[in-house]
């Protein structure tokens, strides 16, 4: 396709690459990778998608299996519901479609076709927040809300390529329905090569006393990034990775905010019923009092624009992290 | 229990027995809940018999055969129906029956898949032919001969979701799905709030090769069955024009057929004309 600079303050193209920060080593498509990877050792694995084939990094598994591969058009309820029969019929389906589309156009068939029979499909979701500025028809804005509230539903954000390979290993491996967001393109690098993904686990990936933030997604970057510039200001600031959402790893998020003074949450979603919520549910229910500052979206729909400006706009950013710890300091 | 043997010609006397059969164990069911959606059940007994006596190929003993025959009732609340072909079939206790609708019992008022031989939930309607072509395509990639059946209803027609899996049923090429959709002319507000028809024509646009029926017709259901049977390229629907209610001259008359509830007093009036006209 025709492909418009990156220039500040422009509209990507679809398919461009919207999810990356800048500075980083990339691996283009991780989740096709893998995906192809592992269904060369595992017949059972089918992929689907629902017409955004090019824009979901599939394309790998379709072009190394395509007896394997079935496009059902623009049909996101379709699209779950051929997963679900695939799945009784004994495959192992990987379905993609934006995030949008998977949870408010297809959530009846998700939670009775998929969740309600426990079965093995797994929904891989694009465009999670903001990382396109198609604004708001396309902004998975709401999708971790949405989906944790699916009784066993896994639902996972991952925060870069490593994990995604990872975690792609790791849901195949799991017998029943999930959810992963999908950062898609060129994903930065973010995590160590020796980093372990494990389905329900949070990380920690920084130590610090002063303040504790608690990451999920792409966000867990730029909290890394934010950490490492108030180290330089003299603030200590730990970093814990919940790749996670369901089930939530409620155990190390409590212990990890009981040694800590102050406590961020930071997500790519809005602030209401996503990790944010989820922090203070668990904060409750282990009886440790801390004050949590939220970074996330605010309640209303997110405009058009370039990916970076809306970024910035929403907080979403290591500046914007950086200034709002030092302000709360 | 031995797998039913591949579909030859069918034996019709012994397929209206079995339809009775099945009215009976629906009357009651229904009697003892006091209530049900017995008129869509009364209506699809003929379908049910003639495809769990004759035309699909299962083991009662090995509900896991890969290579089994599958029906899918999408219609979830038509769920006394699939109850008393289940029994009938070998597949539950018939003395399982007695507890349809009650408080722990498996056999649900709308179909939940944890009960043996049910292969889809139903219910939340527009769910059916959208698994159905999934388990098409799975079944076809494990070069397996299965067929699926997914019963649907007019009023189903009505979710969107029903004509994207018929777009991707004939886009497939999928000629081992069979779409049975019962047309029995009510809905939940009364007779059909949308028009739906022509119904035929609908399926045919869509690509399907479709046949029209009186579905209380039992040599031709079984008929219609029997030509689903063609390796064509092309999925297959019947469109079933059935009686609510059939069988049950009070419940076919009744105007609230969609949901039927009486008193036990009138339940056994009911059933007692049912066994004099099976008998006349």
């Amino acid at each position: 396709m025709s492909a418009p600079t990156k220039q500040a303050g422009r509209t990507l193209a679809m398919g461009q690459d919207e999810a990356t920060g800048g500075g980083r080593q990339n691996i283009t498509a991780p989740f096709g990778q893998a995906l192809a990877k592992l269904a060369q050792t595992r017949p059972e694995i089918v992929g689907l998608t629902a017409d955004l084939g090019k824009y979901t990094d599939i394309h790998p598994f379709r072009d190394a299996f395509p007896e394997r591969f079935f496009n059902v058009g623009m049909a996101e309820q379709n699209l779950v519901a051929v997963a679900a029969g695939l799945a009784r019929a004994g495959k192992q389906p990987f379905a993609t479609t934006y995030g949008v589309f998977a949870t408010r156009r297809a959530y009846d068939f998700v939670a009775i076709a998929l969740a309600h029979s426990n079965l093995n499909v797994k929904i891989i979701a694009g465009l999670p927040g903001i990382t396109t500025g198609y604004g708001g028809t396309h902004q998975a804005i709401e999708d971790l809300a949405l989906m944790r509230m699916i009784p066993g539903l896994v639902v996972i954000d991952p925060c870069d390529a490593t994990e995604i390979m990872a975690a792609t290993a790791a849901i195949t491996d799991h017998p029943g329905p999930v959810y992963m967001r999908l950062l898609r393109g060129n994903v930065p690098v973010v995590l160590d090569p020796g980093y372990r993904f494990e389905i329900g686990k949070a990380r920690k990936l920084r130590e610090g006393k002063d303040v504790g933030i608690i990451a999920t997604g792409l966000m867990t970057e730029r909290a890394l990034d934010a950490a490492a510039e108030l180290e330089k200001r003299g603030i200590s600031v730990g970093v814990l990775h919940v790749p996670t959402i369901k089930p939530f790893d409620h155990d190390a998020v409590a212990d990890f905010a009981a040694h800590v003074d102050h406590l961020v949450t930071a997500e790519n979603h809005v602030v209401a019923g996503g990790l944010a919520s989820l922090v203070a549910e668990t904060l409750f229910d282990a009886g440790v009092a801390r004050k949590i500052t939220r970074i996330g979206l605010p309640d209303r729909y997110i405009e058009c624009g370039a990916v970076p400006t809306l970024q910035a706009r929403y907080g979403l950013t290591t500046a914007a992290i950086v200034e709002k710890i030092t302000a709360v300091r | 229990m031995a797998r039913n043997s591949p579909p030859g010609d069918a034996d019709v006397a012994d397929l209206k027995r079995r339809a009775t059969s099945l009215r009976r164990h629906m009357l009651t069911m229904a009697r003892g809940q006091g209530q049900g959606y017995i008129g869509q059940g009364l209506g699809i007994a003929d379908l049910l018999a003639a495809l769990y006596f004759h035309e699909m190929r299962y083991d009662a003993g090995n509900l896991d055969w890969a290579d089994r025959d599958r029906f899918l009732l999408s219609t979830g609340h038509y769920s006394i129906a699939l109850w008393a072909a289940l029994a009938e079939a070998g597949i539950i206790p018939l003395s399982e029956l007695s507890t349809y609708g009650a408080d722990d019992s498996r056999l649900e008022m709308s179909t939940l898949d944890t009960t043996p031989g049910v292969e889809v939930i139903g219910g939340s309607l527009g769910h059916g032919l959208g698994q159905g072509v999934g388990q098409a395509l799975g079944v076809r990639l494990s070069a397996s001969d299965a067929r699926v059946f997914v019963e649907l209803s007019d009023g189903e027609m009505q979710e969107g979701s029903t004509w994207e899996a018929a777009m991707a049923g004939s886009h497939f090429g999928l000629d081992r799905l069979v779409a049975l959709i019962d047309c029995n002319g009510i809905q939940a507000d009364g007779p059909m709030v949308l028009d739906m028809e022509p119904v035929a024509d609908k399926w045919r646009a869509f690509g399907w090769e479709t046949i029209e029926i009186d579905g209380n017709d039992m040599q031709a259901v079984s008929d219609a069955l029997a030509r689903t049977r063609s390796r064509n390229g092309k999925p297959k629907a019947i469109v079933l024009r059935t009686k609510p209610g059939k069988g049950a001259a009070r419940i076919e008359a009744s105007p609230k057929s969609h949901f039927f509830s009486v008193d036990v007093a009138q339940w056994d009036s009911i059933i007692a004309e049912f066994e004099d006209s099976v008998r006349g």
